[in-house]
C-alpha cells in the first residue's frame, strides 16, 4: 500500500515528470479508462476513509449524499484553508508533492461528475498557490486536465482560489460563501452542500489529505486501504507535530500507532526537548480537549492510548479527546496551561465571524477573563464563570466554531484547575510571562514519570 | 400538512412551516422569542439564537431527537415532530445564556434611549435575563453616525440582527450600508459617509429590535409611553398609507408602520408618510392603536379599558400562578 | 494614495488582463467570485492597502455594489484598510508558536525597529504586526513578510532578515508574481 509521503524525499518529486515516473496519475488512468464514477465512489466507501480535516466524517458516505439527480452542475471543492492552530500537514503535502492533490482532484471530480473544481487555499499560503498553479499547468500540458482527458469524454477544469485570511473559511459552508466572493459567514443548514452548495449546486467539500488519499484507494482498491489502521480508523494519517518536542514536523502514521511511541520514538517526535518531562498534549488541533500526560499516554481504563479516532476519544470528554485534524501540540513541564489557553481563546475571538451571538460575544468574554487570570488580575469566581460561558456557547451556535472555542476552555479547567487557582492565588508570581519556565508548576497529578 | 406538538400542544401546519411559525399559530407562551428573524424579510433568522428549542422527536418517520438545540425560526417542521420550548429547562438555560451574551456589550442607557418601552431586548431581558451582570470587562463602543438625514445609527446598541441590511436589499433599490469587519468588531456601517437615500429606507427603523436605528425626527421628543398611538391612514401613491401616529395632544411626534402581535411590520410604509406628514389633518384617524396590555405604553391608559377582559386576565393570572390549566382566554390578540 | 479619486485608480494593462482571466474561472454571472483574488491584486498594485477609491474601482470592474466590496475587504484579515510599510512583518503568536518563543521574537523586533506592534517605522519601511496561526507550527517561531514565510526564527536570524529586507518593497509580492506565471 502506497503512503502519501512515500516518495517525499525523491528529488524533483514536485514536478510532473518525476511524480509520473514514480507511479503518479495512475489512478486517473485507471478510473477514467476502466471504472464508472459510481465504482470509484464504491471503492472510497469500502476504504472506510474518514474526512481528514477534523470532523472525521466517512468520505464515501459524504460522496454518496451528493444530489446526482439535479440538473445543475456539480462541484468538488478542496478545502485547503488549513488554519487550525497546530495543523500544517496540508501545507507540507501541497508544497512537497503538489501532484498528489491534483491527481486526487481529477479522480475524485470524475467520481462525482464535476466539470469544474476548485482548490480553496488560505491566502497566507501564497507560495503554495504558486506551486499548485504550476502543477495544474503541467497536468494540463500532459493531457490530465482540460478537454477529453486521456482521450476519454471526461473533461475537467481545475482552479486555485486564494482565501483572504479567515479561519472560519475552513468550515465548509463559510468556504463556499467565500468562494462566491462573500464574507465567510457559515450558512444555516439544511440545505447541506451536497444538495445546495457552491452557486446553490450540489457540491462536495473535502480536505486536501482526504482527496489525496483517493489516489491509493483507486490504485490498490478500497479493501487494500482498509487493511491499514485499526477498526474504523482505516488508512494512514498525516500528523502535524509541534511544541516542546525534539523533532517537530509532519509524520505519516498508520492509524493505531501508540501515542507513547509517537511522542518518544526517534522515528517521530523524538521525545520531549531539553530533557524535560511531558506535561500535556493537545492531540488534534487547538479545538480538541487538552489532556494531561497520564491521560494522553493511557486511557482512564489504563490501556495504552492509540493514535486513532476511537482510542483518542475513549472516555468521552471526561478523560478523552479527539483525533481532529491531527495537529499534535506537545507541552513540557514549563508550559503554562493558562497562557497557552489564552492564546487559543484569543485566536477564536479573532476568528469568530460574528454572525451569531453566543460565539461573537462569548469568545471575546472568555478571552478577556483569561487575559486577566494569566496576568494576575483574576478572581476565584472567574474559573467557574469560564466554565459556564463555555457551556453556554457550546452547541448553541450556527457552526462548530463555538464548540471549538468552548472545548479547550472546558478541558483545560477540567484537567488543570489547580493551575488556574495558582494564578489567582499568586498574582505576583505569574506577572512574568515566563513564570513556569523559571519555576515549573508542580503537581503530582499532571507530571508523567515517563 | 404536518402535525407538530409544541410544549404538549398539537397544531397542524402547512409543510415547510418553521417551528417558530407553527408556535405562532398556537400563540401565547409557547411562542419562542425572535430578535433577528423577520417573517416578511427573506433569509433573516438563525443568528441571534434566542429562539432555540429542543426537538425531542424529529418526525413520525424518524423519531430520533435532534442532537442539539435548533433555531426554531429556520428549522422546518416534520410530520410528527415533537418540540419543547418553555417546558425544557435546557432551552430556558440556553436562552438565558444568549440573553446574557446580547447584554454584555449592550449599553445600559435605556433611560435615554428612544427605543425604551418598545424594545425587544428590554422585554427579552425582563423575561430571561439575570438581575445582575457577571461581565466586568470594558464594553464595546462605537461613534454614533447619521445614515442619511433622518436616521441615527447608534452602533453601540446594535445586536447585529442584520434585519436592516435585508430591508435595504429587499425593499430599496440599492443597499449602501452593510456589516463591516468581523466577530465582535462587526458593525453596521456605510464605510464612507454616504447617505441612505431611498423611499423605503425608513423601514430600517421599524425593523430594528433595539435602539440602534432611530428616527431623527422623533429623537428625544418624548418617551414613547407618554404618547398616544393612533391607527391612521392617508391616500398614498407609494405605499398602503396605513400607519400608526404617535401623538401628544394634537401634535404628531412620530409616524411608524403598524406592527403585529409579534412585533413585525406587515405593510411597510414610505418615507413620505413617515417623515413628511406630521399634521393630524393629513390623516384619517381610525382610533386608538391596540397595544399589548403588558407594554408600558398601555400603562398610559389611552385606550378605554375593557373591564370584563381585565377581570378575565387577572383571573387567568391567578390560576396560572396556582399552576392550573390555562383557560381559553390565553390567546394572543389577533 | 488616500487623496486618490476613483477615476485615478487604474490597474495596469497586464493586471487587467489577468483580472479578466480570473473572472473566466467562474460560471457566467458569478464574477463576484473573483472578488478575493482581485482584492489581493489591487492591494499588491496599489501600495499594499485598499483605500475606498480602490475598493470602489474593484466594485466597478466586477459590476457589484461598493458595499459588497467593503463588507468583504473588512472581513478578511489579509486586506489592509490603512497604509502599511514597505515590509509588513507579521509574527505568528498563537499557542504552538508561543510555546517555542514567539514572544521573544516580537520583543526583539519591537526593540530593533523601535516601534510597538501595530506601528510603522518613521521612514515607512517596516510595519510590525502580530497575527494568529499561519500554519507553520512545526517550524515555530515564524513570521511572514510579503508572500514568504521565515521559519525556525532566532533573534540572530531576525537581525539578518531585517537587514536583508531593508530597502526592499514586499508589498507587491502577493499574488502578482504568481499569477503572471499562469
Amino acid at each position: 500500500m502506497a503512503r502519501l509521503l512515500e516518495h517525499i524525499n525523491v528529488p524533483g518529486i514536485e514536478t510532473f515528470d518525476v511524480y509520473r515516473k514514480h507511479g503518479g496519475y495512475k489512478s486517473v488512468e485507471k478510473a477514467l479508462k476502466t471504472m464508472t464514477p459510481d465504482e470509484v465512489t464504491e471503492e472510497v466507501k469500502k476504504s472506510g476513509l474518514r474526512g481528514r480535516g477534523g470532523a472525521g466524517f466517512p468520505a464515501g458516505m459524504k460522496w454518496s449524499f451528493l444530489d446526482r439527480k439535479s440538473d445543475k452542475p456539480r462541484y468538488l471543492v478542496c478545502n485547503a484553508d488549513e488554519s487550525e492552530p497546530g495543523t500544517f500537514k496540508d501545507r507540507y503535502l501541497m508544497e512537497k508533492i503538489p501532484h498528489v492533490l491534483i491527481e486526487g482532484m481529477i479522480t475524485s471530480s470524475y467520481a462525482l461528475g464535476a466539470k469544474t473544481s476548485y482548490i480553496y487555499v488560505r491566502g497566507e499560503y501564497m507560495y503554495i498557490i504558486r506551486i499548485l498553479e504550476k502543477a495544474i499547468q503541467e497536468a494540463h500540458a500532459n493531457g490530465f486536465l482540460g478537454k477529453n482527458i486521456l482521450g476519454t469524454d471526461y473533461s475537467l477544469e481545475l482552479y486555485v482560489q486564494p482565501g483572504g485570511g479567515a479561519y472560519i473559511c475552513g468550515e465548509e459552508t463559510a468556504l463556499l460563501e467565500s468562494l462566491e466572493g462573500k464574507r465567510g459567514n457559515p450558512r444555516l443548514k439544511p440545505p447541506f452542500p451536497a444538495v445546495a452548495g457552491l452557486y446553490a449546486s450540489p457540491t462536495v467539500v473535502n480536505n486536501v489529505e482526504t482527496i489525496s488519499a483517493v489516489c491509493s484507494i483507486v490504485n490498490e482498491s478500497g479493501d487494500e486501504y482498509a487493511k491499514i489502521g485499526i477498526g474504523k480508523s482505516t488508512g494512514t494519517k498525516l500528523i502535524s507535530a509541534s511544541g516542546h518536542i525534539n523533532k517537530p514536523g509532519v509524520y505519516e502514521i498508520d492509524l493505531g500507532l501508540p501515542v507513547e511511541e509517537f511522542i518518544y520514538s526517534d522515528k517521530y517526535c523524538g521525545g520531549i526537548w531539553k530533557g524535560r518531562k511531558l506535561k500535556a498534549v493537545v492531540a488534534g488541533g487547538s479545538s480538541v480537549p487538552i489532556l494531561p500526560a497520564d491521560l494522553i499516554l493511557k486511557t482512564a481504563k489504563g490501556e495504552p492510548r492509540l493514535m486513532s479516532y476511537e482510542s483518542l476519544s475513549d472516555g468521552g470528554f471526561a478523560t478523552g479527546t479527539m483525533l481532529g485534524s491531527g495537529g499534535f501540540i506537545v507541552m513540557d513541564e514549563t508550559a503554562c496551561i493558562v497562557r497557552n489557553l489564552w492564546t487559543f481563546t484569543r485566536f477564536y475571538h479573532h476568528e469568530s465571524c460574528g454572525q451569531c451571538s453566543p460565539c461573537r460575544e462569548g469568545t471575546g468574554w472568555m478571552e478577556k477573563v483569561l487575559h486577566r487570570i494569566e496576568h494576575g488580575h483574576g478572581h476565584m469566581d472567574d474559573i467557574d464563570l469560564l466554565v459556564d460561558v463555555a457551556k453556554k456557547i457550546e452547541g448553541n451556535t450556527i457552526c462548530p466554531l463555538g464548540d471549538a472555542a468552548a472545548w479547550p476552555v472546558a478541558s483545560a479547567i477540567r484537567h488543570f484547575r489547580e493551575e488556574f487557582e495558582y494564578h489567582v492565588r499568586y498574582p505576583e508570581k505569574v506577572k512574568n510571562p515566563k513564570h513556569f519556565e523559571l519555576e515549573p508548576f508542580r503537581s503530582e497529578k499532571v507530571l508523567a514519570t515517563v | 400538512m404536518a402535525k407538530v406538538t409544541i410544549d404538549g400542544i398539537e397544531v397542524e401546519v402547512a409543510d415547510g412551516t418553521t417551528i417558530l411559525n407553527a408556535a405562532r399559530q398556537i400563540g401565547g407562551e409557547v411562542v419562542p422569542p425572535a430578535m433577528c428573524y423577520y417573517s416578511s424579510l427573506k433569509d433573516t433568522g438563525g443568528k441571534c439564537r434566542v429562539c432555540l428549542v429542543k426537538v425531542t422527536q424529529g418526525s413520525a418517520k424518524d423519531p430520533r431527537p435532534m442532537p442539539k438545540l435548533v433555531a426554531s425560526c429556520r428549522t422546518p417542521v416534520m410530520d410528527g415532530m415533537v418540540v419543547q420550548n418553555i417546558t425544557s429547562p435546557e432551552v430556558l438555560e440556553a436562552r438565558k445564556g444568549v440573553v446574557e451574551f446580547l447584554l454584555i456589550n449592550h449599553p445600559l442607557d435605556c433611560p435615554i434611549c428612544d427605543q425604551a418601552g418598545e424594545c425587544d431586548l428590554q422585554n427579552l431581558a425582563y423575561e430571561h435575563g439575570a438581575g445582575k451582570t457577571r461581565y466586568e470587562e470594558e464594553r464595546r463602543t462605537f461613534e454614533k453616525v447619521d445614515i442619511g438625514d433622518k436616521i441615527k445609527l447608534h452602533m453601540t446598541r446594535c445586536i447585529l440582527c442584520y434585519r436592516c441590511t435585508f430591508v435595504a436589499d429587499q425593499l430599496t433599490n440599492e443597499r449602501v450600508h452593510g456589516v463591516l469587519h468581523r466577530g465582535d468588531a462587526s458593525e453596521i456601517s456605510t464605510y464612507i459617509e454616504k447617505a441612505v437615500e431611498n423611499d423605503f429606507s425608513g423601514n430600517m427603523i421599524d425593523v430594528c429590535p433595539v435602539g440602534a436605528l432611530t428616527d431623527k425626527t422623533f429623537r428625544f421628543k418624548s418617551r414613547v409611553w407618554f404618547t398616544k398611538p393612533l391607527d391612521a391612514h392617508r391616500n398614498c401613491t407609494k405605499c398602503s398609507g396605513k400607519v400608526v401616529l404617535w401623538t401628544k395632544g394634537d401634535d404628531v411626534l412620530r409616524v411608524s408602520a403598524r406592527k403585529d402581535e409579534f412585533g413585525e411590520v406587515k405593510e411597510y410604509i414610505c418615507n413620505e408618510c413617515r417623515y413628511d406628514h406630521k399634521n393630524m389633518g393629513d390623516w384619517t384617524i381610525e382610533g386608538p392603536r391596540h397595544i399589548d396590555k403588558n407594554s408600558v405604553i398601555s400603562q398610559n391608559h389611552y385606550e378605554k379599558i375593557d373591564m370584563q377582559k381585565l377581570k378575565l386576565d387577572i383571573e387567568r393570572q391567578i390560576q396560572f400562578q396556582k399552576g392550573k390549566q390555562l383557560p381559553e382566554t390565553n390567546q394572543s390578540p389577533a | 494614495m488616500s487623496e486618490q479619486k476613483i477615476n485615478q485608480v487604474q490597474f495596469s494593462a497586464e493586471t487587467m488582463e489577468l483580472v479578466q482571466r480570473i473572472i473566466k474561472r467562474y460560471p457566467e454571472g458569478k464574477q463576484k467570485s473573483a472578488l478575493l483574488p482581485v482584492l489581493h491584486l489591487a492591494q499588491a498594485e496599489f501600495d499594499g492597502w485598499l483605500s475606498a477609491p480602490v475598493m470602489d474601482y474593484v466594485a466597478s470592474i466586477l459590476s457589484i455594489k461598493p458595499i459588497e466590496v467593503y463588507e468583504v475587504a473588512s472581513f478578511y484579515s489579509m486586506y489592509n484598510l490603512e497604509p502599511v510599510g514597505k515590509c509588513l512583518i507579521e509574527v505568528c503568536q498563537t499557542g504552538p508558536c508561543w510555546l517555542r518563543g514567539s514572544d521573544d521574537i516580537v520583543d526583539h523586533l519591537e526593540k530593533k525597529l523601535n516601534i510597538k506592534v501595530g506601528e510603522t517605522t518613521a521612514d515607512g519601511m517596516f510595519t510590525l504586526k502580530t497575527v494568529e496561526c499561519l500554519g507553520s507550527c512545526g517550524t515555530a517561531p515564524m513570521l511572514q513578510c510579503g508572500s514568504d514565510y521565515y521559519e525556525n526564527l532566532t533573534t540572530e536570524k531576525v537581525d539578518t532578515l531585517i537587514e536583508k529586507l531593508r530597502g526592499s518593497d514586499q508589498r507587491s509580492t502577493y499574488m502578482k508574481s504568481n499569477m503572471q506565471e499562469i
